[in-house]
């Protein structure tokens, strides 16, 4: 497959290709993506008919504050890959599902945990979490107790929202050590 | 009196129902807002994440150590697929070997988890659709084998015995002598459950032609494991990517036909019969020797070293106070789960903490084909199709 990639990869647009541990990586730009995929399923050379997960990903501090990963699979040579796209807050992903149908749910997750937009999705709810949840859980500057907790409430009789209010501040540890190996 | 004919035309209007969360039949927590057209399913609506405990983002806050248990926890009927799912990412992250013993007991105790799912995926299945006793026996079977996982990790359920480089501990005196004599039996507890199930009018009526998934469509939605095989693709991780020992190991990959549910409930007896054949061969083939890859950076030293060597103990001390520093990298790892394809994608940053840890759950891409597979169904077959997707809501929910 690794061969392939390059005896085709002048037929379709990407920014970068990278071999790591035995996976191939595709890092294409935000406008080509919907292009890319549908070459790569489609392609006989290729046929990256299932796609096998979507994430996204936070790099704080870069350009681009979110990646958006796709690992495709295909069944006839047996081969994965994994596209990339870099985004930030304000930019929108092409949607892929007119090219995977199964993109529905990976796509709402990644806008359920890290608010990256999908332009042209049809029905792009929270999946993860609560009903009328703020926040987007997974970036890296929610906190991991989160903002508020949930109780139920004996005078009120329902389930109330409040404050975290932690007992004990929340501590992290990390013992790394300062010397190298 | 003359009437409009508009008049006499009754105006329908489909029935929605919440289906679950509290439902026997839900498997967890599952709410499914369904449309309904007298019993007839016009849209399944699965809601899901009422058992999000966010794991994935636990993980970024976890050492390479600590994660590990949360595996388990994941999809708590096959816990030792998942943690083993990690541990090779890890690993290949890490360019770590394990000793060939240790291969040798994780292939072991990854055939007796898919057992451990299976039995629960038929006996519940056949339970949701009426029938009581293969569920008895398979849990009987079940509790049998939760003894193998107390015998080598102190724990029936979570066992974090599967650990990056190896394994936690070697196998206890006997124990190989006990899971053969038990797979001798189990054989027949096989032919009893199929027994009951295979030729039994009820639950062919229930099972036969209900959710079917073609081929295409199969692929279409991402499905894998036996919701893949069922439709007829002979398509096993163990086989196309083998891992561990299972390129050395003779197995079949049992594939259906129609890819209805029946094929599927036949697809995962079919397994559990080649994994009887895969343990046993194991247990002819495993040599002795060392259970955990030789490097004290990235596994713990064990406690005989540990009463003889300074060394030893410092090494202790530093792997349970700073864990393993993984050298940047990324991998998307994916095993053969008894679900489905369980996949890692993990994101190291030369430090000891996980910089992103997306699991890829099976039953996720599963449950979201419900709707295509429910659709002009009745609503009773719609516990069915839950049945046969074997829907485990920790590893759906995360």
């Amino acid at each position: 497959m690794h061969n392939s990639v390059f005896k085709y990869s002048g037929l379709f647009p990407f920014v970068s290709y990278q071999y790591l541990q035995g996976e191939g990586v595709f890092i294409v730009l935000n406008k080509h993506l919907l292009f890319v995929l549908t070459f790569l399923k489609l392609h006989i050379g290729f046929q990256y008919t299932l796609l096998s997960c979507v994430s996204g990903v936070d790099i704080l501090n870069s350009k681009y504050r979110f990646a958006v990963v796709y690992d495709l699979l295909s069944l006839t040579y047996n081969s994965r890959i994994r596209v990339k796209v870099f985004v930030n807050e304000m930019t929108a992903v092409p949607s892929l599902i007119s090219i995977y149908i199964n993109s529905d749910w990976w796509e709402r997750e990644v806008w359920d945990m890290y608010g990256i937009l999908f332009l042209g999705h049809p029905d792009l709810r929270r999946i993860l979490t609560d009903y009328g949840f703020e926040g987007h859980p997974m970036r890296k500057d929610f906190p991991l107790s989160g903002y508020v907790e949930v109780r139920y409430d004996e005078t009120k009789k329902r389930i109330v929202l409040e404050p975290v209010e932690l007992t004990q501040e929340y501590r992290l540890f990390s013992f790394e050590t300062p010397w190298s190996n | 009196m003359i009437l409009k004919k508009r008049e006499l035309v009754k105006e329908l209007k489909n029935f929605t129902i919440n289906f679950g969360p509290q439902h026997p039949a839900a498997h967890g927590v599952l709410r499914l807002i369904l449309e309904l057209d007298g019993e007839v399913v016009q849209r399944a609506d699965p809601h899901i994440g009422l058992l999000h405990r966010g794991t994935e983002k636990l993980i970024e806050y976890k050492s390479y150590i600590q994660a590990l248990p949360y595996f388990d926890r994941l999809d708590y009927v096959s816990m030792m697929a998942q943690e083993h799912t990690y541990s090779m990412a890890v690993e290949k992250l890490c360019n770590i070997c394990i000793p060939i013993r240790a291969q040798y007991i994780r292939t072991i105790f990854l055939e007796i988890t898919r057992l451990l799912n299976h039995l629960l995926a038929v006996g519940c299945h056949s339970m949701d659709v009426g029938a009581m006793t293969p569920f008895l026996w398979g849990f009987e079977e079940r509790e049998k084998l939760m003894e193998f996982y107390e015998r080598v990790s102190g724990a029936r359920l979570h066992a974090a015995y599967i650990r990056p480089g190896g394994v936690s501990s070697d196998l206890p005196l006997g124990l190989l002598d006990d899971i053969r004599s038990f797979l001798y039996s189990f054989e027949e507890e096989l032919d009893n459950i199929e027994a009951l199930l295979s030729n039994n009018i009820i639950w062919q009526e229930r099972l036969v032609d209900i959710g079917i998934v073609t081929a295409k469509e199969a692929v279409d939605w991402g499905f894998s494991g036996v919701m893949l095989r069922g439709s007829g693709i002979p398509w096993d991780l163990r086989k196309s990517q083998p891992y561990e020992v299972y390129q050395n190991l003779n197995f079949d990959v049992p594939v259906g036909s129609t890819g209805d549910c029946y094929d599927r409930y036949l697809v995962r007896m079919a397994e559990m019969r080649q994994s009887v054949n895969i343990i046993l061969q194991c247990l002819d083939a495993i040599p002795f020797g060392i259970v955990k890859a030789y490097n004290n950076k990235f596994v713990s030293p064990s406690r005989f070293d540990m009463k003889n060597s300074m060394e030893a103990v410092i090494h202790h001390f530093k792997y349970h106070t700073e864990s393993i520093v993984v050298p940047a990298g990324e991998t998307y790892t994916a095993t053969e789960a008894p679900k489905g394809e369980f996949g890692i994608y993990l994101i190291s940053n030369n430090t000891d903490k996980p910089y992103r840890c997306k699991i890829k759950a099976p039953g996720f891409g599963h449950l979201q084909g419900l709707n295509q597979m429910s659709k002009g169904h009745m609503i009773a077959d719609v516990v069915t199709i839950i049945g046969t997707q074997d829907i485990v809501f920790g590893e759906i929910d995360r």
